[in-house]
């Protein structure tokens, strides 16, 4: 077994029972296939395929806590969490560490037919929906999902039943805080039956630059047919936070899924996303966007197959990186045999601002039939000379020019967020990351939308 | 206003500009003509700052100051616009946030506030009726999309905006249709001044029918190789360059000798 995952074996173990205890059994049935996977499990490092800047090896041998006895996190949410969307009216959840915590304001204009809960919640319908699709798509051979499924206590459902429409927005607030190394491991699951439709906006926050923390995270997303969904994860975290994401996506027929990952302030970040179609007819719009400096780095992984003929991906991602910052992008698209009439479109486009700053970038289409619309594509690159020495002629300094164009060319991704108050919110979020310091909050000068969300919890 | 004294430039080590000679005053027109190849966008970005040419030699002084010495921007600031060949398309940032920006550095520059939010839409109206530039231009991204007149006379737009004491002209003409080249050269006359003046760079006598130079130089190989009144323009578009090229050469082979 290698070292780094034994110390995790060990841990559950020793304390399986606890570990089972403040669990359901939907996600205790699944822990000793994880442990199975593991013992044989070899982490990916440095250099293997796939896996250009981030070890698994390497992060995860690290000395991380877990919370397995739920300690209760002596956690301020009203400090640690200051960033509102302005005019965006949510729904808000917040999960302290991997723990699930209601807001007063949660359940506040949710319609009938939409739950969201802890995975722990005793009531019918969670039950009934847990067991159904706890676990069914995230694979035990990837590591990160392994480990995750063998240490998870807690997590998010959000269920929205059969032609249920919400308006407003879910918004997921994660919170990392904690005075020790700690590993969050936290799980959602997101179902959405037949023609149901919502947004979701998840947001990590961590406002602590002394601790290493590192945030497991696996996502499940069901759509039915003819659903919609729209779902933002956007990370806002310190530069010795890990986190190390697998999200699993299934579409029914007709479904239209939109899935936009912002990373504006990390410390390594892993982002992986495998979306299968498995109705004609379905949607998928994939992308993303990084803004790296210092010694962050994004990875980026996606693995989209279409099973299926007449189904439809546009996936974009763009970087901006200086300093030293690393970044990769891995990209698959996979046409199967008798997808017909499918139509995927992949684009990677970074703009690299420094000497020493890296990008790699594998964009990649398999396709094995003939009837289809597909193209791939990268691009690394510095600013444009020209377009810089054009602003400065008309007397806009290098600097604020240089500000501009990166936050231009961003500008497409940002374009495709369909809320509009969120995608004013990131515009100027982007606008604040360009022109600020190292951190989220203390380079925050427009406080306004702070303090805003009445905080007290109850777990 | 403007005193370039034997000014030599090169892109990629290759020399250009050859020893230029130019003087402007308050309140002049020059037109600068010549055949392809004869360096004449070279001056223009050389004056306007572009990093990418190098100046290997000579002087340039705007107003009393070193021209050479300042960053585009400062140049900008100064009084300084030129109005481009191939106007730049900035995909993502709005003409209208690009114009606020520019506005803004310059009153900055100046030790001013930036322009409230009213009164700068109201001057971006106003300016937009010296080129009948489309209001719905304004709200796009900076020529993303313009059709070669509208480019034009996007850049004559944003002179007008700056105000600048000295225009450069770089071949503004090209790629109009005659109804776009009208309303741009009506717009540049309408900006003209005592106060001011314009360097018109091109390569056709048509330009000039509109805007009238006082002086009409001709660089051909990197250098001013004639100085003359309006006429000079009437005579080229009547013989073509070759005369112009013949009579240099001949000096040269004279001067070797």
């Amino acid at each position: 077994m290698e070292e780094s995952i034994r110390q995790y074996i060990e841990l559950y173990e020793h304390h399986r029972d606890a570990l089972c205890s403040h669990s359901i059994p939907a996600m205790n049935a699944l822990r000793e296939q994880a442990a199975g996977h593991l013992r044989h499990a070899r982490l990916p490092r440095l250099g293997s395929e796939n896996y250009e800047i981030t070890s698994l090896s390497e992060l995860l041998g690290k000395d991380y806590g877990v919370n397995i006895n739920r300690l209760p996190m002596d956690v301020n949410p009203a400090e640690s969490f200051r960033c509102g969307v302005p005019r965006l009216s949510t729904s808000l959840f917040l999960t302290i560490n991997d723990r699930f915590a209601l807001t007063p304001i949660s359940t506040n204009g949710l319609p009938a037919g939409v739950t969201v809960c802890s995975l722990n919640s005793q009531g019918a319908v969670p039950s009934e929906i847990i067991g159904r699709y706890y676990g069914g798509l995230a694979s035990l051979d990837n590591p990160i999902a392994a480990l995750n499924t063998l240490l998870a206590q807690d997590g998010i459902l959000i269920h929205v039943a059969r032609g249920t429409k919400v308006d407003k927005t879910i918004q997921l607030v994660n919170i990392l805080q904690s005075a020790v190394p700690l590993m969050a491991v936290r799980r959602v699951l997101i179902v959405l039956e037949e023609n149901a439709e919502v947004n979701i906006l998840a947001c990590d926050h961590t406002q602590n630059n002394t601790v290493d923390m590192m945030n497991l995270q696996v996502v499940e997303i069901y759509a039915g047919a003819g659903s919609r969904l729209e779902y933002y994860e956007m990370e806002e975290s310190s530069v010795r936070s890990v986190r190390l994401s697998a999200l699993y996506a299934e579409q029914s027929a007709d479904s239209h899924v939109t899935i936009n990952g912002i990373t504006l302030y990390n410390g390594v970040t892993r982002n992986e996303y495998y979306c299968r179609f498995t109705g004609k007819g379905a949607e998928l719009s994939l992308c993303g966007m990084g803004i790296e400096d210092g010694e962050r780095r994004l990875d980026t992984y996606s693995h989209v197959e279409h099973t299926v003929g007449y189904c439809h991906t546009d996936e974009l991602f763009k970087y901006v990186l200086d300093d030293s910052s690393r970044g990769a992008f891995t990209g698959l698209v996979r046409v199967d045999e008798g997808a017909v009439k499918t139509e995927a479109y992949q684009s990677n486009r970074n703009i690299v601002g420094s000497g020493e700053a890296r990008m790699y970038s594998k964009p990649q289409l398999e396709i094995y039939n003939d009837d289809v619309k597909c193209s791939h594509g990268t691009a690394i690159g510095r600013l444009d000379e020209m377009q810089l020495f054009y602003m400065r002629s008309r007397g806009l300094a290098e600097e604020e020019a240089k500000l501009l164009l990166k936050q231009a060319f961003l500008s497409d991704v940002i374009e495709k967020v369909r809320l509009s108050h969120l995608r004013e919110r990131l515009t100027y979020l982007v606008e604040r990351r360009f022109a600020g310091g190292e951190d989220a909050c203390l380079s925050c000068k427009g406080q306004e939308s702070c303090g805003e969300v009445d905080m007290n919890i109850e777990y | 206003m403007l005193k370039v004294n034997n000014l030599r430039a090169e892109i990629n080590g290759k020399e250009i500009l050859k020893g230029i000679n130019l003087e402007v005053r308050p309140g002049e027109v020059h037109a600068i003509m010549g055949p392809n190849g004869s360096g004449k966008s070279t001056l223009s970005m050389v004056l306007a700052g572009n990093p990418s040419y190098d100046v290997t030699g000579g002087s340039v002084e705007f107003y009393g100051k070193d021209l050479l010495a300042m960053s585009p921007e400062v140049r900008s600031h100064e009084g300084l616009f030129l109005g481009f060949q191939y106007p730049v398309e900035i995909p993502g940032v709005s003409m209208v946030n690009f114009m606020r920006a520019a506005v803004n550095a310059k009153r900055k520059y100046f030790g001013m506030e930036p322009m409230s939010a009213s009164e700068f839409l109201k001057m971006m109206r106003e300016k937009r009726s010296v080129v009948e530039l489309d209001n719905k231009l304004a709200s796009r991204s900076v020529n993303e999309g313009f059709s070669g007149g509208e480019k034009k006379r996007n850049e004559i737009f944003q002179m007008a905006v700056l105000e600048p004491r000295l225009s450069i002209l770089d071949e503004t003409d090209s790629g109009l249709d005659i109804d776009a080249l009208r309303i741009v050269a009506e717009g540049v006359n309408k900006l003209k001044s005592a106060d001011n003046a314009t360097i018109v760079i091109t390569h056709y006598q048509r330009l000039l029918d509109y805007i009238k130079p006082d002086i009409v130089h001709i660089l051909y190989k990197g250098r001013i190789v004639k100085t003359a009144g309006p006429e000079l323009a009437l005579e080229l578009e009547e013989r073509g360059y070759d005369w112009i090229k013949e009579e240099v050469e001949r000096k040269d082979a004279e001067q070797r000798r």
